[in-house]
């Protein structure tokens, strides 16, 4: 920055220079600290994954041998069903959310009805108290509903991916809510002297326009439907239904038989698209988060 | 309610139409026909739900979807209810899937729901006498055929002593067939309606063999009545139960002991000195769960525990994180530093990286033997980091601060850049120095506008299970603790450890008498928060 030029004198580009490391210089030193604070475990479960011993002891020098091995050992686990299963319950439970949460705020912007008021504070203070706190009613209630439609009871995706719809809704709903207010209702109005019925406001005027929140609430409901352990633990009892949060706890928890490598090997995977992802929608993201939801 | 309910929100009405569409057609809309389809779907899932419902005498589950159903076809077949049209999935979901459950832990509080009362009392009375059930010695054996139903449920076919063909399985008590032969053997070999299967496979299959020897097919529909149950796979004898049922006293007896097992009101039979038999119902235990949380010496100091360091983790959490990443956000406002969006993408990187993995990946790390962190930062120590308490309270503290202090490294440079850069101006101008702006300016500008984030985000780490259960378990036990609490314990893992799901024994209603009183303390949190935000003006 302060590089010295040729006619200034020695003393005063050492004064700048002094002052550039105290205001300037050090940050780049503090920087370094950070960042090995932040990166050095993702570092480290890139050169676990790529260590073929496949287990904790002696994995803690870095990138001692690289080898592919845990990563073509994943097809001989459940993983990819795994992760099939995380996207079709994340996908789904996002689109859902979308759909519902979409319609819901709809109605609540643009429609004065009775219990308009009522329907908005109920959902505020229903989004208050956290469904996972519930979870031994659900698990109580799917085995009750299991007797009468054993698809939708234990062990079932498609029940999973209700409690999620259900779950994200109030806050959703909200998120919104507020964005639909900001569309000025004249867009509305004109469209109906023209002949638009409700549906096609809905379907060809709104929803072009509240894409960015559409966005957010898609993803906030898919990184919920993702990192979620405690519900999906309870509802998914075979192998084969897991997801990978349930799948990969149980590939680490056991010390004794624990599979180090493979898990090093899926959590990579696993998290690249999720990093590329963050990253590409970035702006998006923190404009929903600020909007009051928090990582999940 | 099923993927067609959340879709139903496709299917539109055709403009500017002033009848209901159920009853005038004005040629082939599409949004129209999407709705019939969609609606048809919906009503065929509903009947079958309700046909089955009540089949299986499940009253509450098909009166709900009975009145669901009338509301769904009313709400979208005539123009009465339009913002309805709008609202019904979403409203229906939250009815089941939040406030139904929510309603039902308040219920589940006030039972002993749990293993040894998992059940009615019919159904306990059946486990008792099928517990009991021997093999009546000297008893007739009758030629038996292994038969498979349509749903591919074993069952047995038996001749009994009038050469009658009799046929039962697990859940359906036998029953004389009409169409039937008997085979050289004596045994049954065709059953109208079922499958024999052939005995050679009966023979030679082993898991099916495991199926045979354990499968017990009642008499009657009277307990007493006992079993027929088989050891070879060829012919079957009567299991009696050494205990017998007394429906009109409420007693149980064991014949063999004459011991007298009395029915309680606590959901279990009871004898004269105090023996209790394994299988009970669940019944209304009052306010005992809520009792036993505050009264009972061991569980009440370990949830003492548990709760301290639930707000101790929650306010930790927030408050450390959200310094290191307003501290973060302050050093790196600074035009002059080079590349910071490069160095911001590095510093966020942990807030992509999902949470669950993270909390796994650290458990790794902080192994006491294999860890890296012993390892290399350490130089080798052998220092115990997930079996201490105050360790592995330390360290699960870290992963959180790890996994979230990016978020407020985000929002406060938001925060920071949308401050008025003019009051900065004037401050400075007016000789404050840094210190001085940070305090009179900054700070009181920014709590303002992440204040309700805060509050969120403590709520957040209150209920934070993920990163608790997966770092360690809530582990290491607290010595003496019930249930296997934990010292990194937070409530809702406390709420996990005593309902035992996952393995133990279970406890459903003490559980969720704890899961009321975490609701009571997240609401007071919540109505805090409220307040604060005001976001009721809104509306």
């Amino acid at each position: 920055m302060s590089a010295a030029t040729t006619e200034r004198t020695p003393s005063r580009t050492r004064t700048r220079r002094r002052r550039w490391i105290a205001e300037v210089g050090w940050k780049y030193v503090f920087a370094a600290a950070i960042i090995f604070f932040a990166v050095f475990p993702l570092v480290y479960i890139l050169s676990a994954s790529l260590n073929p011993k496949g287990s904790l002891a002696g994995s803690s020098e870095l990138f001692s041998t690289v080898s592919l091995e845990n990563y073509t050992a994943l097809s001989d686990t459940y993983y990819w069903t795994w992760v099939a299963n995380t996207l079709i319950i994340g996908v789904t439970a996002s689109i859902g959310a979308v759909l519902m949460g979409a319609a819901a705020a709809y109605a609540f912007s643009r429609f004065r009805f009775t219990g308009r008021r009522v329907g908005l504070t109920t959902l505020l203070l229903v989004q208050m108290f956290p469904q996972a706190l519930a979870f031994v009613a659900i698990f109580l209630m799917l085995l009750a509903i299991g007797e009468v439609v054993p698809a939708l009871g234990l062990n079932s995706k498609i029940s999973l991916i209700c409690i999620y719809l259900a779950g994200a809704l109030g806050t959703n709903t909200f998120l919104m809510y507020g964005f639909f207010n900001t569309i000025p209702m004249e867009i509305d109005e004109s469209a109906k002297i023209d002949g638009a019925s409700h549906a096609q406001i809905f379907w060809r005027l709104i929803f072009p326009l509240v894409v960015p929140i559409l966005a957010v609430v898609g993803l906030l409901a898919f990184v919920a439907a993702f990192g979620d352990y405690i519900i999906s633990r309870i509802v998914l009892v075979s192998e084969d239904n897991w997801t990978l949060a349930v799948g990969m706890y149980q590939w680490v928890s056991n010390q004794l038989s624990s599979r180090w490598g493979l898990f090093a090997a899926g959590a990579i995977i696993a998290a690249i698209p999720v990093l590329v992802i963050f990253f590409a929608l970035q702006r998006y993201i923190v404009g929903g988060l600020t909007a009051g939801a928090v990582k999940g | 309610m099923t993927l067609q309910e959340r879709t139903e929100q496709q299917q539109r009405p055709d403009p500017d139409a002033r009848e209901s569409h159920a009853r005038s057609w004005r040629g082939p809309g599409w949004g129209f026909i999407v709705k019939l389809v969609l609606m048809a779907l919906v009503n065929a899932f509903g009947l079958m739900v309700i046909f089955s419902a009540i089949g299986s005498e499940s009253w509450l589950i098909a009166g709900v979807m009975i009145a669901l159903l009338v509301i769904a076809d009313v709400v979208y077949f005539t123009k009465k209810a339009l913002p309805l049209k709008y609202l019904l999935p979403g409203l229906s979901f939250l009815l089941i899937f939040q406030v139904f459950i929510f309603v039902y832990t308040g219920y589940i509080a006030f039972t002993n729901y749990g293993s040894g009362h998992a059940g009615t009392k019919e159904q306990a009375v059946n486990a008792a006498l099928i517990q009991g059930e021997r093999r009546v010695e000297d008893s007739p054996t009758y030629p038996l055929s292994v038969v498979r139903g349509f749903g591919g449920e074993l069952g047995f076919a038996v001749v009994d002593g009038d050469g009658d063909v009799q046929v039962g399985t697990e859940t359906q008590p036998l029953e004389q067939v009409e169409d039937a032969e008997i085979g050289s053997t004596g045994a049954p070999t065709e059953v109208a309606g079922w499958t024999v299967v052939p005995r050679t496979e009966v023979l030679t299959d082993p898991a099916i063999q495991e199926d045979v020897v354990a499968l017990r097919v009642p008499v009657s529909d009277d307990p007493n009545d006992g079993s027929v149950r088989t050891r070879d796979g060829t012919t079957g004898s009567i299991y009696l139960s050494t205990l017998v049922w007394d429906e009109a006293a409420d007693t149980i007896t064991d014949t063999e002991t004459g011991t007298v097992y009395h029915a309680t009101d606590r959901g279990s039979f009871v004898s004269e000195d105090g023996e209790r038999l394994p299988a009970g119902w669940y019944v209304n235990v009052g306010f005992d769960n809520f009792a036993r949380l505050f009264t009972d010496p061991a569980l009440a100091g370990a949830l003492l525990s548990v709760t301290a360091w639930t707000f101790a983790f929650a306010i930790l959490s927030v408050a450390i994180s959200f310094g290191l990443g307003l501290l973060f956000a302050l050093v790196y406002n600074d035009p002059r530093v080079r590349g910071r969006r490069f160095l911001r993408t590095l510093f966020i990187l942990p807030y992509a990286f999902p949470a669950f993995m993270a909390a796994l990946l650290f458990r790794g790390m902080f192994n006491a033997e294999f860890g890296i962190i012993n390892d290399l930062f350490f130089f080798g120590a052998d220092i115990n980091w997930l079996g201490d308490p105050w360790l592995a309270r330390g360290a699960v503290l870290f992963v959180n601060i790890w996994l979230s202090y990016p978020y407020w490294f985000l929002v406060c440079t938001g925060a920071l850049q949308s401050l008025p850069a003019d009051t900065l101006e004037a401050a400075s101008i007016d000789g404050a120095g840094r210190s001085r702006q940070f305090r009179a300016i900054v700070l009181p500008l920014l709590l303002v506008s992440t204040g309700p984030l805060l509050i969120s985000s403590f709520a957040f780490s209150f209920n934070n299970f993920t990163v608790i259960y997966m770092f360690n378990n809530g582990g290491p036990g607290i010595p003496g603790a019930p249930y296997a609490l934990g010292a990194t314990d937070i409530l809702i893992s406390a709420i996990y450890d005593i309902a035992g799901v996952s393995q133990g024994a279970a406890d459903f209603g003490l559980a969720s008498a704890l899961s009321i009183i975490v609701f009571i303390v997240v609401g007071v949190i919540s109505a805090l928060a409220f307040r604060q935000t005001r976001k009721l003006e809104e509306f």
